[in-house]
């Protein structure tokens, strides 16, 4: 008999060899209830670790080719100073494209802090300039160089400095998403451990019955584990359900929303949810099996 | 050839020693009794013979097989073929009297051959009473259910530890012709019991040997009886 055939005659089972093993609505309740819980914890730590990965990817391709050139000058000096720098830039190879932003955009990128109303005419704001790179990438010690030697206010920024953190920080939220996963299956292992160890010290006597009508221990940890695998599945599904729809619920990611507004599942990603029950069976099939093997070898 | 052979087998437990070297060989279709005071070791050396204790020394073989070298699946195959009438009856109370009976065959994954089963259940006269739980028998519709769940796998070997402990002199008889038929059809019967009458009664039906177990020894001891 192989797996799948094996999986198949657990799932399907025998309605007959299912009954010796006598109904526990206690142990029943909690398989049920805990895989449930589990289940709809780990729908929100897989959509944590699916959307901080999105966003690491997001912030990485946005800012990896991308560069600002700030110039700080004198009033006098500024729009020569812009001048100078764009032309430095149109003569550089590896950049695409150089463009000085305008009031209004300038006026956009500070009203998050500084309200709608901020004074930009009678503010030192320095002059920004956004510089699209080439997918070569560019010299940017050699940039640096020029932009000093034509424009003296100019200071070229490529965002390495806010990409390295902000990257590291949203793969360490992906990592802390898997291990709340990793965490979530071992503690629904521990748990139906727990559940089937009671299940079978519960049951002595009717292990000790079967024994005696020549019953073999994998036909009795075959009860067991059925009974368990079939439970955690049926809790672990219906703990998806709710999981799904409450992250469908969270609020849509609009481009007023931050980090939080795109926490949930996108395309493809939704097919995850199907692996859930599947392999909280998975941890449950092995858990009990274990169990259900050393006691019916420790009980003589 | 022997169904069931016990060479020089001792068993104690907590200091206290209940069998010391005994030997015994039972031969296909043969019917004994096994008699003693009570403590005497009776159940101990039933349990012997179906693999439920370990000998602390000597050889137990089970149709030629040597228990000290079978595995646990062997034991499970080799209790297949001995059906056991146990002294509290031993049943799974959840299960209707029909599935207690049928419970060997369901867990040598035979629940579907369950043809024998009817016909079963008239022979030991429960057939009112399938749908019953065992706490709701009485002792003598116990013990027929025990001996009904003991031979639906139609084992080679039946043993029965008091069964007819618990029941009247009438019930008594009935169990014995029970056990007399099983043997007339070839089975091999070992039988522990007190009940010197139900022994003078099955005498005069087939030919049973008398195995007395007294101060840890076993005797034949058919002749004094």
């Amino acid at each position: 008999m192989n797996a799948f055939e094996k999986a198949s005659a657990l799932l399907i089972g025998n309605s007959q060899a299912d009954r010796v093993v006598p109904p526990s609505g206690h142990t029943a309740r909690l398989t049920l209830f805990t895989s449930a819980a589990m289940a709809f914890l780990t729908v929100f730590a897989l959509a944590l670790s699916l959307a901080t990965g999105r966003l690491a990817d997001r912030w990485s391709s946005e800012l990896a080719r991308t560069a600002t050139v700030r110039i700080s000058a004198p009033a006098g000096q500024l729009a020569t100073q812009t001048a100078a720098a764009l032309e430095v830039l149109s003569t550089t190879p590896g950049v695409t494209g150089a463009r000085a932003l305008g009031k209004d955009e300038e006026r956009a990128l500070l009203e998050p802090w500084f309200g709608p109303d901020l004074p930009l005419d009678a503010l030192p704001i320095p002059q920004l300039i956004e510089v699209t790179e080439a997918e070569s990438g560019l010299d940017l010690d050699g940039l640096r160089l020029r932009l000093q030697a034509e424009a003296p206010g100019a200071v070229l920024d490529d965002h390495t400095r806010w990409r390295r953190p902000l990257i590291k920080a949203a793969d360490r939220l992906r990592l802390f998403g898997l291990i709340a996963v990793a965490l979530i299956a071992a503690a629904t292992a521990a748990m139906i451990t727990l559940a089937a160890t009671s299940a079978l010290a519960a049951n002595g006597q009717v292990i000790r019955v079967l024994r005696l009508v020549g019953a073999r221990d994998a036909y009795i940890a075959r009860a067991f584990v059925r009974r368990f695998t079939l439970r955690t599945l049926a809790g672990a599904a219906t703990g998806t359900v709710f999981g799904a729809i409450a992250v469908a619920l969270l609020p849509s990611a609009s481009a007023e929303g931050g980090f939080l507004t795109g926490l949930g599942f996108q395309g493809g990603h939704w097919l995850w949810l199907l692996l859930i029950p599947v392999f909280a069976a998975i941890v449950a099939f092995s858990a009990t099996r274990f169990v259900a093997f050393r006691t019916l070898r420790e009980l003589t | 050839m022997f169904v069931i052979k016990l060479v020089e087998v001792s068993y104690g437990y907590g200091g206290t020693q209940l069998l010391s070297g005994v030997s015994l060989e039972l031969s296909p279709g043969s019917f004994h009794f096994l008699i003693g005071p009570s403590g005497s070791g009776k159940t101990s050396f039933l349990k012997l013979c179906y693999l439920d204790l370990t000998a602390t020394s000597g050889q137990v073989e089970l149709f030629e097989q040597n228990a000290s070298a079978m595995t646990r699946d062997d034991i499970a195959r080799v209790r297949r073929r001995i059906g056991v009438v146990h002294q509290d009856c031993r049943f799974l109370d959840h299960l209707p009297v029909a599935e207690n009976v049928a419970l060997p065959l369901t867990t040598a994954n035979r629940g579907s051959e369950t043809e024998n089963l009817e016909e079963l259940l008239t022979w030991v006269g429960l057939t009112d009473r399938s749908a019953a739980y065992p706490q709701e028998l009485s002792g003598g519709e116990k013990q027929r259910a025990a001996l009904a769940r003991a031979v639906i796998m139609s084992p080679e070997v039946v043993i029965a530890d008091e069964p007819t402990g618990n029941v009247d002199w009438d019930m008594s008889l009935r169990l014995l012709s029970l056990l007399v038929e099983l043997n007339k059809m070839g089975k091999t019967i070992l039988v522990a019991t007190h009940d010197m009458n139900l022994i003078r009664a099955a005498k005069a039906q087939v030919q049973a040997r008398v195995l007395r177990i007294s101060n840890g020894q076993l005797h034949l001891a058919g002749a004094d009886l």
